[in-house]
């Protein structure tokens, strides 16, 4: 081993980004299957929910635009799709903060990996645990709940998840960067995913002029699972694929993007320095009085 | 060469002055230490070195880099082990150390590394079951993976009991003998002494005093004469019946009677003259050679009087 000093020669070059980024997706992944609570809530409970509702409702039909639909095949396509928000929104929302907490972040930012290999290391490890779930649900519904496969309408499911996932995994990074502490970061990430779950489609049916309709119509979880829902929905003729429902997915996938690079911090400090300023101006406040 | 070079270093909060016009420099293959109680400045200023805080005015060059502008280079020469950062808990020491081996350019073996922080028999055991003391050592196993040519240690034995501290001085040690250059902040004097070099004495943002612990030692009158107040002394008396007697201020702490002297010889003549004239036997009289705490305890009294 080279123990010299200062004069340490460094000409090997740094390994290569892709060999980074494969490690680091590695890495993410070992952790997440490490952490029982993740694998629970982000694998195990959608499946769950998906033998619950189609025990409980599983011989009905269910009124949509394109006409009568089972429910075993709705609930099989929404909970794909819900899935794959957990695997990335949720999963990132719960788990960077505690990382960033505990100081593992900051430890990463004094080593010379790129920022953003860590990054897309977290991201691509949420997209893989979020494609094995899709998968995972999806078989599932084809030996259990008649869920017909249309291989036609396959490539617009593929391209419905990448962008959905992808979108979903920005919002994640964003909403990361306005929780304080790991603390609340399970309640922010409920408060903002499941009130929306239940008026987009996903465990139940909504209609779209109602004014939770219109709540719903605002957000992209609604346009992602009913363009997920689409790829299965025999209703649906052609290759299924939503272009202007994906479009307004990546749009918000873009805010998230932005507010995610513009607000991201290695540490808890940027919350820690609102705080101080209310403690100071409260010290102040009290001294005045 | 100087590794590090700070110049009229300040870093303001609003009106805090958490660093205050800190001036130093660390030579290659130098352990310095920056030595100072909590608030002192000594974290601010190595996370400003380190790259993790950006300076309010002054000059700051590590291995000739700009910390606040570095790049991967700059943080492939450094090894940082702090007191604030984690490592995931549900990894072995053997593949902590191997991930975070694989963000650098030149590495030690894991076989090297666990080694030289004395975890060979943890290496296949995870993170979360090791004892804190254990897990400093994984702290500092990443921090020397990358083989730096800097390593700045925050506070390293902060929460250990004495024999952990002992092991981990020798652990430091040993790292220090393979020319590493060390930057150490500490708020433990005998760690001070015992490691460094060169030591930095911060207070209030400060740097009031620099100098090998040695220099720093004499810099100060070198000798401690200590002993047991008398029975025959009311505790309200000590101060004013000693400082007589031996002709200079004596601190009194418990029961404990100390004066940090010039002249030893003739300060314990005059003292052991008026315990015979008294009849009284002193108990526990000591003179020893000043330690590092008591320039500290000096600065800190010279400090409070300004």
């Amino acid at each position: 081993m080279n123990d010299a000093p200062s004069s340490t020669a460094r000409t090997g070059g740094y390994p290569s980004n892709v060999a980074l980024v494969v490690r680091q997706i590695r890495y993410q992944l070992t952790y997440f299957m490490r952490v029982p609570i993740a694998l629970f809530f982000t694998v195990v409970l959608p499946l769950v929910m998906l033998v619950l509702f189609n025990a409980l409702f599983g011989d009905g039909t269910i009124e949509t635009e394109a006409g009568e639909w089972s429910v075993r095949q709705f609930y099989t396509g929404g909970l794909a799709a819900y899935t794959a928000v957990g695997a990335t929104y949720s999963n990132l929302g719960n788990m960077v903060p505690i990382r960033r907490d505990e100081g593992v972040l900051k430890r990463w930012r004094s080593t010379p990996l790129p920022t953003w290999t860590y990054i897309a290391g977290l991201i691509g490890s949420a997209i893989v645990i979020a494609f094995v779930s899709v998968v995972l649900t999806l078989t599932i519904g084809v030996v259990f709940y008649d869920l017909e496969i249309d291989w036609v309408k396959m490539p617009a499911a593929f391209v419905t998840f990448v962008v959905g996932v992808a979108s979903s995994a920005a919002l994640g990074m964003a909403l990361v960067s306005v929780i304080k502490s790991s603390s609340s970061s399970s309640a922010m990430v409920n408060a903002t995913i499941l009130p929306l779950a239940f008026i987009s489609d996903v465990f139940v049916v909504g209609v779209d002029d109602t004014f939770l309709g219109t709540v719903a119509n605002i957000f992209p979880l609604k346009p992602f699972v009913n363009a997920f829902q689409d790829c299965f929905n025999p209703l649906v003729d052609g290759p299924g694929f939503s272009p202007g429902r994906l479009a307004f997915v990546a749009a918000w996938g873009a805010v998230g993007l932005f507010i995610a690079l513009k607000r991201f911090t290695w540490e808890p400090s940027g919350a820690a320095g609102r705080r101080g300023r209310r403690s100071r101006q409260a010290a102040t406040d009290a001294a005045l009085n | 060469m100087s590794i590090i070079r700070v110049e009229e270093l300040q870093k303001h909060y609003g009106e805090n002055r958490a660093v205050d016009g800190v001036s130093f420099h660390v030579e290659a293959g130098e352990v310095y230490a920056l030595l100072g109680q909590n608030g002192a400045g000594k974290s601010t200023t190595v996370e400003i070195l380190e790259g993790h805080r950006s300076l309010t005015s002054g000059a700051v060059s590590v291995m000739g880099f700009d910390p606040a502008a570095a790049d991967r280079d700059f943080r492939d020469r450094i090894g940082v082990v702090l007191q604030s950062s984690g490592v995931e808990q549900e990894f072995t020491v053997r593949e902590a150390i191997d991930l975070y081996a694989s963000a650098y350019r030149t590495r030690r073996s894991l076989e090297e590394v666990v080694h030289l922080v004395g975890l060979d028999e943890k290496v296949d055991e995870r993170i979360g079951s090791l004892s804190g003391g254990q897990r400093r050592r994984v702290d500092l196993a990443l921090g020397i993976v990358g083989n730096p040519d800097l390593l700045f240690l925050d506070e390293p034995t902060t929460g250990f009991d004495p024999s952990a501290r002992r092991m981990s001085w020798d652990l430091i040690e040993n790292l220090c003998a393979t020319g590493m250059t060390v930057l150490l902040t500490t708020h433990y004097l005998d760690e001070a002494e015992h490691l460094a070099d060169r030591v930095g004495v911060l207070m209030n943002g400060r740097m009031v005093a620099e100098g090998t612990p040695s220099q720093l030692i004499d810099g100060i009158s070198g000798t401690v004469v200590s002993f047991a107040l008398p029975e025959s002394v009311a505790i309200g008396d000590a101060v004013s019946t000693f400082s007589g007697v031996l002709g200079q201020e004596v601190r009194v702490s418990g029961r404990l009677v100390e004066a940090t002297v010039d002249a030893s010889t003739q300060v314990v003549h005059r003292l052991t003259g008026w315990a015979i004239e008294h009849d009284i036997e002193l108990e526990g009289l000591t003179v020893r050679r000043a330690s590092l705490e008591d320039v500290f305890l000096q600065l800190t009294e010279q400090e409070e009087a300004q």
